[in-house]
């Protein structure tokens, strides 16, 4: 456990200086960056203060002012119910047909909070602990606090409403441990937390849309942020059924829009996941931080051919009884695995790692199951994948206590790749399944660009360079629930803003801008489908900026990202009109959006050049392979201002800003899993 | 494998449709169902033609944004949603007809597109506990027998895609509307509004245009998340008491 500095103003660390320089070049050093925000004092006291010091909206005033909320995921629903009982005037927008579809929806394990109902040693300080462990010291210590601090409100809240958590017999809630802590502090509905979850919070909405207080607006995207004198005051959205292009005006705006994982083309992410919301904020000047960061899940289903659209996790509690091996002998890969012998498997984490087995972190199974498939030694179609193996569990507890435990897994296994896991191993590989990287925001979660704030995925503030099981909910949640709320009335209490119409040059522009991109979308008249503009984008992030990365493939990565986007704009082949549903337009302006940020992430990763952890360079790592961290150079958010540039046309050089990561209640430590 | 696939087409919710017929060489049974159509639609934007539109989005049966009649039945032949359905469950030579969900309430919007909206405005009369943030109680003080608590969580699994409705002889939205009349029934933070919910939700669902349950049980029989129909007693039952108590 790491010192606590009751005052809280004695840094345990030194700000860092980089001396390496591997992005020379592809970027400009800006000025340092300073979160104005950040609360001094002792650690345990800074959310209070904070609260207290943020002014209050009288009740009466709360109606004359309107918020835009963009996303309707957890951090979106949760935020737009909040504000909509607190009384103010919210709209959201969504991309889907209902708020209930937004992909919170997905997340299978559980929720995070320090209840301490088990009485194992939980406290609101172990979690924020093993928070910022686990996030490898890359996150803002404030902030992890404040997220354990409202985690067990969380809970209370969901409860109250309705969310059907598990029950022991006595009729209280059940808690279950998760990956890389000693502690049981997960709440869970099966295997169905998110859905749960996000009902709960898409109903309390709904409620709100009721009362009158919210404005749902479904099936419209946002393509655009208006910045008008200095503030973010609306954003231009699309109509996906009728193609109308509307411009919706407010006091503040807020994205909630999930996470830009779909990069890589193949992920766990939803087909329709998209940057887009963020990156059109980050062209109007909000910095992007710490884009590089992405955390790869060992264990999802592999792909099974080129027709495949996006890849299925299945929770990583099947690491407790599964044991992950590949064939010795590369000649063995495409046999039977049941007729490959004992002796002549190899169980590399068990053999590499004998301490964690196959119970090392996401990362670092990830990582080895790569070099197992890039030795050659990988199985199933195209090489790319291990095997999962249950036959010593079914042997040792029975097939029955086995399906109990993963039934609902083991169906889905079987419905997606038609082979029985209870027979024959299973296989896994790892895939793209959440990002830590985001838009930059202070502690009051706004970012640099006045009155536009951004919540749960879409920034990048909790988790670091690594996210821990089961506090994706639990962030998204916190930031809507009660992050958000309280700290959106320190802006809104000097509004409500002068009232900006149609006619203003910045709402013009914008919309002209969304109208023209569209228009030009349309009119390239090319071959190829946006469709295989992704797939080959997602090649290329993939194998550069994906599980390892070197300076040589990140700066080949840069170069082939600029040419295909290069080609993207002048052999795209979009059909049918914008004034109608078109699914291929939208895709058609996501994937542009997703090029770009993939140049800036390569840009990112090539330039921090350390292993952290889901971010894994190759020249940094130590005699044995295992990550090696560099807090003396790159303890630091890297916070990307957008190099200018306009659709279409090569970006120009984007500027980084540093904010350093200074700990007083946390040393830093290497971790170790040997 | 090779496909004959019939495909309801319609340019937007005003326009008269028509069944279109594509045929597909190179299926390969591994793929999911959406895959497949994937496929077709990257050869007919090769051929400049303009591709089908189709809702999906999660693709892991989850979010309740797909959802097909596949010759016939909804979400296909499996218990499962459309996105979940692979083409391994079809043969060589197999002639596919695919249309979108058919119900009154659930107008088309494009070709496989429907308007969904109506079950949301279902919800909004009543589908939740009133609780604004902030308020709650600690979550243990309110200790949930655990029966109660996992039937609240079977119920709970409704995805809102529609299936119910589209299999319904009588376009009813019974199924969808009784899993969450159960869901919130069974625990006791949904008890002081109980009954307002049952009446408020059962006049939305009839104002919506969703015919009236008849108990001919296709609904549970489709739903890809095996909501039970008995669900549909429980609502009738709360709607009697309610009804009886002056609601």
């Amino acid at each position: 456990m790491g010192t606590l500095d009751p005052s809280g103003t004695v840094a345990l660390n030194k700000a860092s200086v980089q001396k390496s320089d591997d992005a020379a070049g592809f970027y400009a050093l800006g000025d340092k960056l300073v979160d104005d925000k950040a609360p001094t004092g002792p650690i345990k006291d800074r959310w209070t203060n904070r609260k207290f010091e943020n002014r209050l909206v009288n009740p009466a005033n709360r109606r004359k002012l309107s918020v835009i909320i963009v996303g309707t995921g957890l951090a979106g629903a949760s935020a737009g119910a909040t504000l909509g009982e607190a009384g103010y005037h919210v709209k959201t927008f969504f991309y889907q047909d209902s708020p209930r579809r937004a992909h919170s929806i997905a997340a299978q394990g559980g929720i995070n909070a320090a209840k301490n109902y088990m009485e194992d040693g939980d406290s609101t300080f172990r979690l924020f602990y093993d928070t910022v462990k686990g996030g490898d010291y890359r996150s803002r210590e404030s902030n992890v606090y404040r997220l354990a601090e409202v985690s067990a409100n969380i809970i209370d809240q969901c409860v109250a409403q309705g969310v059907p958590f598990a029950r022991d017999y006595g009729g209280l809630l059940d808690n279950r441990s998760f990956g890389g802590v000693q502690v049981s502090r997960t709440f869970y509905a099966r295997g169905q937390t998110g859905q749960q979850l996000l009902i709960g919070a898409y109903q309390a909405l709904e409620r709100q849309v009721a009362a009158g207080t919210v404005e749902a607006y479904s099936r419209h995207e946002m393509l655009e942020l208006i910045v008008a004198d200095g503030r973010a005051r609306g954003i231009v959205a699309r109509d996906m059924v009728t193609g109308e292009i509307e411009t919706h005006l407010a006091d503040v705006v807020v994205l909630a829009s999930g996470g830009y994982g779909n990069v890589f083309f193949l992920s766990t992410n939803a087909m329709g996941c998209n940057v887009t919301a963020t990156w059109r904020a980050h062209r109007k000047g909000a910095y992007m931080a710490n884009p590089c960061y992405t955390q790869i899940h060992p264990t999802c289903i592999p792909v099974s051919g080129d027709h495949q659209s996006k890849l299925t996790l299945m929770s990583e509690s099947l690491r407790n009884d599964g044991r992950i091996w590949v064939p010795k002998d590369r000649a063995d890969r495409d046999k039977d695995p049941r007729q490959i012998p004992e002796e002549d498997r190899d169980y590399y984490l068990e053999r590499i790692y004998p301490a964690f087995g196959n119970l090392v972190p996401r990362d670092i199974a990830s990582r080895a199951a790569k070099y197992q498939c890039d030795d050659g030694k990988g199985v199933g179609p195209g090489g790319l994948g291990v095997y999962l193996d249950f036959a010593d569990a079914i042997a040792r507890l029975g097939r029955d206590a086995v399906e109990a435990k993963y039934g609902n897994l083991f169906d889905m296994y079987q419905r997606i790749t038609g082979e029985n896991p209870y027979e024959v191993p299973m296989r896994i590989y790892p895939a793209v399944h959440y990002v830590m990287g985001g838009l930059w925001v202070d502690y009051d979660l706004q970012s640099n660009v006045p009155g536009l704030f951004v919540t749960g995925e879409a920034n990048f503030s909790d988790h670091g360079a690594n996210r821990l099981g089961a506090s994706a909910l639990m962030q998204g949640l916190a930031d809507g629930y009660f992050v958000l709320p309280n700290t959106i009335r320190e802006y809104l209490a000097d509004g409500p803003f002068d009232k900006l119409d149609e006619a203003h040059p910045a709402v013009a522009e914008a919309r002209a801008n969304v109208e023209d991109r569209l228009g030009r979308l349309l009119a390239i008249g090319g071959e190829r489908s946006a469709d295989s503009y992704h797939k080959e984008l997602g090649h290329i992030m993939w194998e550069y900026c994906g599980m390892e990365r070197t300076k040589e493939g990140l700066t080949l990565a840069i170069e082939k990202i600029r040419a295909l986007k290069q080609d993207f704009w002048s052999n795209l082949r979009v059909l049918g009109t914008a004034d109608s549903l078109n699914q291929s337009l939208e895709k058609a302006g996501r994937v542009a959006d997703f090029m770009e940020l993939g140049e800036l992430m390569c840009i990112d990763a090539l330039n921090r050049r350390e292993s952290c952890g889901g971010h894994f360079r190759a020249e940094s790592q130590t005699e044995d392979g295992e990550a090696l961290r560099h807090d003396d150079e790159f303890a630091y958010v890297a916070a990307w201002e957008f190099g200018g540039g306009a659709d279409g046309e090569p970006m120009g050089t984007p500027v980084l800003h540093k904010e350093d990561l200074i700990y007083t209640a946390i040393e830093m430590k290497q971790r170790s899993y040997k | 494998m090779k496909l004959t696939l019939k495909i309801w087409r319609q340019p937007d919710s005003a326009a008269k449709g028509a069944m279109h017929t594509y045929q597909l060489n190179d299926v390969s049974p591994d793929m999911s169902f959406l895959e497949m159509l994937d496929v077709l639609n990257e050869d007919l934007n090769a051929k400049g033609e303009e591709p089908i539109a189709f809702d999906s989005d999660c693709r892991e049966g989850i979010c309740g944004m797909c959802g097909l009649m596949i010759n016939g039945q909804a979400h296909g032949p499996e218990v499962t949603t459309t996105c979940q359905l692979h083409m391994r469950s079809f043969k060589d030579g197999d002639v596919i007809t695919i249309e979108p969900w058919r119900a009154d309430a659930f107008p088309v919007l494009k070709d496989l597109c429907v308007d969904r909206g109506a079950f949301d405005r279902i919800i909004q009369q009543g589908g939740f506990i009133s609780a604004n943030t902030g308020s709650a109680p600690e979550a243990n003080n309110l200790p949930v027998n655990k029966a109660d608590a996992d039937r609240a969580f079977n119920v709970a699994t409704c995805i809102g895609c529609g299936a119910c409705v589209a299999a319904c002889p009588n376009g009813s939205a019974s199924l969808f509307m009784a899993a969450k009349i159960t869901h919130l029934g069974l625990l006791p933070q949904g008890q002081p509004e109980r009954e307002t919910r049952v009446v408020n939700m059962v006049a939305q669902h009839d104002h919506e245009g969703f015919g009236g349950c008849t108990n001919i049980g296709e609904c549970a029989a489709a739903c890809p998340k095996e909501i039970p129909l008995d669900v549909i007693s429980q609502l009738n039952k709360d709607l009697r008491t309610a009804i009886k108590r002056g609601h």
